[in-house]
């Protein structure tokens, strides 16, 4: 089912139409309502009036999390306070929050999202969803909550944590759908299996699960841990979140609900705008926020679009799991790789310790990665072949993650830096 | 002849290859009063195996990895061949008749029973035991080659 046919299988000049109509409001209103915006728009010497296509949204500025936060706390909301009727930050660990102000308009908008979103589940209005995000100030709890009262589900407003309680209502209310993080779906998951519940048994068949990271081999043990469907959402506190896309039953890749939400993929070093299908930095634009409308922000997450019908009969444009962040991202050979996705390999690899380290050269004209790995062992033999055998595994099991041969070199232990706050993994001596 | 006996035990060292390493690993070993009776380095461009035989592999290991080294233990045996040509070939063809595959081996000549002592690394370290009984070559025992 299709919560709004209308909006999510628009043809695409329909949805270019009325993206424009609606960027050129929210550009406007920046403008005339958050100084923010009316200054660094001055600034580059542009007018709401320049934005006559879609494509001109380029001339407009990027909005940064550091931009939010220098407007802490209501700096970019563009109503005066009496209109704001809920406020979400996001958590603060890396400095100063980021606060994000809704309008009555604005919570309607995040109830219609995440209907579309848990139809996407199968999710109807007979249906039992058990929200385990936090509720607070945490965007996951409430977001979820709009939505499955838009779609008039039975809401089960648990929030997170208490694990054996969440399962004992599981079993007692017969909850179909779940909604968290995937790491506490997995959690959920062990505890089940420890307290002897067949989760074969429960009612549970869907689970929409987002705010963090996760793979496709997360979404496999989910799955298969849980019985049920696991499908990925994706928001931010600083759009939308929970609720700017959404995976559907195809299971590859999330639609995005580009008439709210406006998406560009950016090359993050040069800041030029990719076509479409190529990988780089999501940047999106509120459509129809009203409380706090926000123009080209930066999301750090790395994914692609791609256009075409689904297999669902939505249009809306697909995005790719995110499988990064900018910050931390390297491009080697033109192929662009994630120390995540090197961790993520050594990993599976038995008496490989969780240090390691990543250096990017360019002796020639070729890009050369190497893996340091430590030495332990497991890894280590009297024999020099085995040695070998051993690198060449490691080698194999990381080619097949990233799509690149690398030298894996095995080092002495404990000889890798180790370091109390952030580790550095990558060591890039590339001249570029 | 008992077989178990004649396994010996051999040290085995994860070297990096850079400087100093090689030294470190042995100046450890004779802090501790550890004495080698052999040694052999096996290496590749990037990295070396360090392999002895000690009277105490044990402690070896033990004050090694303290000092952050990886360590092995394996089983060896210990030949002792004439000291003249054709000594090592003997001992050869009875592990080649039997079928058995040699991994490697080093030798150091002992000045004081005038044999040379092969260190013999076999996968199928019974088998070769076997083979060499059988082929009537004098293997030494761990006490005979700490002793020499």
């Amino acid at each position: 089912m299709i919560w709004n046919e209308e909006a999510e299988c628009m043809s695409a000049e329909e949805i270019k139409e009325l993206q424009l109509q609606r960027l050129q409001t929210v550009v406007k209103r920046a403008y005339e309502n958050v100084p923010y915006y009316k200054k660094r728009f001055n600034e580059l010497n542009i007018k709401p009036e320049n934005i006559e296509t879609l494509e001109d949204i380029e001339k407009l500025p990027f909005t940064t999390k550091t931009d939010l936060r220098a407007a802490y706390p209501f700096g970019m909301f563009a109503v005066p306070i009496d209109e704001i009727v809920e406020v979400h930050t996001t958590s603060g660990t890396t400095g100063k929050p980021t606060v994000s102000g809704y309008t009555r308009g604005d919570l309607d908008l995040w109830g219609e999202v995440i209907a579309r979103a848990l139809t996407m589940l199968g999710a109807h209005k007979k249906d039992k969803i058990q929200n385990s995000y936090g509720y607070g100030l945490f965007t996951g709890g409430l977001g979820i909550h709009y939505g499955a009262q838009k779609i008039g589900a039975t809401m089960i407003p648990i929030s997170a944590g208490n694990t054996r309680r969440q399962l004992e209502i599981m079993q007692d209310f017969g909850t179909d759908i779940i909604s968290c993080t995937p790491s506490y779906g997995l959690y959920i998951a062990e505890v089940a299996a420890n307290e002897g519940i067949d989760t074969e048994k429960l009612k549970l068949r869907g689970g929409c699960f987002g705010a963090e990271m996760w793979t496709e081999e997360m979404r496999g043990e989910l799955e298969k841990r849980l019985h049920i469907s696991a499908q990925n959402i994706y928001g931010l506190t600083e759009i939308i979140g929970p609720g700017v896309a959404m995976e559907c039953e195809a299971k590859n890749g999330l639609h995005i609900f580009e008439d709210h939400f406006y998406p560009e993929i950016i090359d993050p070093k040069t800041l030029k705008t990719l076509p479409e299908g190529e990988t780089g930095e999501l940047v999106l634009t509120t459509l129809t926020r009203e409380g706090m409308p926000v123009i080209r922000f930066r999301t750090k997450d790395i994914t692609a679009l791609r256009r075409g019908k689904c297999s669902c009969g939505r249009t809306q444009v697909k995005m790719d799991r995110i499988t990064g962040r900018s910050d931390d991202m390297l491009k080697v050979r033109g192929v662009i790789v994630f120390p995540s996705q090197i961790e993520k390999a050594l990993l599976k690899i038995e008496g490989v310790e969780p240090h390691y380290q990543i250096i990017v050269t360019r002796p020639k004209q070729l890009d050369e990665l190497e893996v340091k790995v430590e030495a332990s062992p497991a890894l280590f033999s009297d024999e020099v072949r085995h040695v070998e055998d051993v690198k060449k595994n490691i080698a194999d099991v990381i080619h097949s993650e990233i799509g690149l041969r690398v030298n894996v070199s095995l080092v002495e232990p404990k000889s890798l830096p180790r370091s109390e706050g952030k580790a550095v993994r990558v060591i890039d001596k590339r001249n570029i | 002849m008992e077989e178990k006996e004649m396994k010996l035990k051999q040290i085995s060292i994860f070297l990096e290859n850079k400087k100093g390493r090689l030294w470190k690993a042995l100046n450890i070993l004779s802090n501790a009063k550890i004495n080698i009776r052999a040694l052999s380095i096996a290496d590749t461009s990037e990295f070396g195996i360090l392999r002895m035989i000690v009277p105490k592999p044990a402690e070896a290991k033990k004050i090694l990895e303290e000092n952050d080294f990886v360590v092995k233990v394996n089983d060896v045996i210990a030949v002792g061949v004439s000291d003249k040509p054709g000594g090592l070939d003997s001992m050869l063809t009875a592990l080649n008749k039997a079928d058995i595959n040699v991994e490697y081996i080093y030798a150091f000549v002992e000045k004081k029973c005038e044999k040379a002592i092969v260190v013999v690394r076999i996968e199928d370290i019974e088998g070769g035991i076997k083979a060499l009984e059988e082929g009537g070559i004098t293997m030494l025992s761990p006490e005979e080659v700490y002793s020499l």
